[in-house]
């Protein structure tokens, strides 16, 4: 046991550089992510955004923080995906029988996740500059969001590491971000709140995404991010950890 | 106790209704070779799956490295490894980057230079460097073989090691399995064929219908059956001769 536990974290380091390679090799799943959101943005600046009064004088940055999100919603299926997989496979039984922490294992692909998503957020921002997005946020604020994005990117990837892990089929490890993916249809992210009939605007002012798009455009536009940053964080803190719980007992149950 | 590296007493093991193991007794001595021989279904892959941790049996106790498996799986991890039934490589990875990760996993000195050995042994070195998932079968056995051989592991369990490899793989497989034995590494295999553990084993288990049948040397389990009557019959080659003179590698064996 002693053995284990301080092997830790080169069991994670070896896990991790495993599967960035797998990444590196399927550059297109990060392109996949990109896709979308790239194109949403341009569909919601240059044909929708006309008619959309947000009171923002620029649409794109009003955008940009949900576009991110929905980005990260779609990037984590590929944990699913990627676990799936290694369920599936011999590989993981071979890892299974020698003596490295089980955690570590799971460890690995979340911070591929974290890795990954990283990079389709930085590309989606360049994409975004070009559009038009710019902010005078300091260097703090800027960190702030990176903070907020990495704690959502977690949060949703270990709830993408329950699908993965308990999917019987491939189909169903991916197909569970859908819903994730459009939560921010149903968000300020594209529209103010105050223009949704009464009952979607309560779901809609109360589900995570909102109090997230709300703290992120604050930060950027360097505005005051009052409670709405602290609702934020409780949402990701909050998601991450019943997550974590819920993905180790299906890993500790399922192998 | 100290000369088995394995032993199971009344192990049972059932899924939802089917009962696959009924009380499975055995015992492996430490260096040898032992082959649990049975036919598809019969639930050679459910024992070894319970030997190296990965499956809860339902009662009964086994012991690896004197060990138990269920209370002390940590320390039974420390001196086994698997070569499943099916290969456990990863596809996207090389060859070469196959053994450093494993060697890295085992907290080895040099993974890169262990990486080298092992391709140079299992005649890898060619394909070091391409993906795992353009290897052909044979290829893909040696070096799930390979992996399980990295850091030299006191017990190694081979599951079905040579179904669906051509008779020159087998023949190959055989001998890295009679190398690893003289070695002085204990040997857990699995086959349907009879004449691979004839070829191989120490002693042989026979497993049918969820408990061991018969157990023994291969002369003991020759005694259990009448006497063969001798006749005189022209010796007719068989075919995996035949195959094997024709590719020219009956110096293999
Ligand atoms: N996870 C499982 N759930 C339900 N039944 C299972 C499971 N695993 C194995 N079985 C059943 O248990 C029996 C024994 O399976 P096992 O894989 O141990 O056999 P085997 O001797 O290895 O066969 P083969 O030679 O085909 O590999 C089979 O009838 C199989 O269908
Ligand atoms: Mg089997």
């Amino acid at each position: 046991m002693e053995a284990v536990k301080k092997h830790f974290f080169t069991d994670i380091s070896v896990m991790l550089g495993r599967s960035m390679r797998h990444i590196f090799r399927s550059m297109d799943t990060i392109i996949t992510v990109c896709i979308t959101p790239i194109a949403m943005m341009l569909l919601f600046v240059y044909v929708l955004g006309g008619a959309i009064q947000t009171g923002a004088d620029n649409y794109v940055n009003y955008l940009l923080p949900g576009i991110l999100l929905m980005a990260i919603a779609s990037g984590i299926a590929y944990t699913a995906y990627r676990l799936f997989m290694d369920k599936q496979r011999g590989i993981f039984e071979r890892f299974h029988t020698m003596p490295i922490s089980r955690s570590a294992l799971l460890w690995g692909h979340v911070l591929t996740s974290l890795v990954s998503n990283a990079i389709s957020v930085i590309v989606i921002i360049l994409a975004a500059l070009l559009m038009g997005f710019r902010s005078s946020a300091g260097i703090l604020p800027w960190l702030a969001v990176a903070g907020i994005l990495a704690l959502f990117t977690l949060a949703l990837t270990w709830v993408a590491a329950i699908a993965g892990l308990s999917a019987k089929t491939i189909e169903g490890a991916s197909a569970f971000s859908y819903p994730l993916i459009f939560l921010p249809f149903i968000s300020s992210a594209f529209v103010p709140t105050e223009t949704m009939p009464s009952v979607v605007r309560a779901f809609a002012e109360n589900q995570p995404v909102t109090s997230i798009v709300n703290a992120i455009r604050a930060l950027l536009s360097d505005q005051p991010v009052g409670n709405e940053i602290w609702v934020a964080l409780a949402w990701c803190v909050g998601i991450l950890l019943a997550a974590y719980f819920f993905a180790m007992r299906v890993y500790k149950k399922r192998v | 106790m100290p000369n088995h590296s394995i032993q199971v007493i009344g192990l049972h093991k059932s899924y939802k209704q089917q009962q696959v193991l009924k009380g499975v007794d055995f015992e492996v001595e430490k260096g040898s070779i032992f082959a649990l021989l049975g036919s598809n279904g019969a639930g050679k892959t459910t024992v070894v799956r319970i030997l190296t941790t990965l499956l809860q049996q339902d009662s009964g106790t086994a012991t690896v490295n004197g060990f138990d498996v269920a209370s002390k799986p940590d320390n039974v991890r420390q001196a086994i490894s698997l070569t499943g039934q099916f290969a456990a490589v990863d596809e996207i990875l090389t060859g070469r980057e196959n053994l450093i990760m494993i060697a890295k996993l085992r907290y080895l000195n040099n993974p890169r230079q262990i990486a080298d050995t092992m391709l140079q042994r299992f005649g890898l070195t060619d394909a070091a460097d391409r993906k795992a998932s353009t290897y052909s079968g044979g290829m893909r056995r040696r070096l799930d073989i390979a992996l399980s051989l990295v850091g030299n592991p006191q017990i190694i369990f081979l599951d079905e090691p040579t179904t669906g490899l051509d008779p020159e793989s087998r023949i190959e497989v055989w001998k890295i399995v009679k190398e690893l034995a003289a070695g002085g590494t204990t040997i857990f295999l699995t086959t349907q064929y009879l004449e691979e553990a004839e070829q191989l084993a120490d002693r042989i288990a026979i497993l049918h219908e969820g408990r061991i049948i018969a157990k023994g040397t291969l002369s003991e389990l020759k005694q259990l059956f009448p006497q063969a009557k001798v006749e005189y019959v022209e010796k007719q080659p068989s075919l995996e001769e035949i195959f094997l003179a024709i590719v020219g590698k009956k110096e293999a064996m």
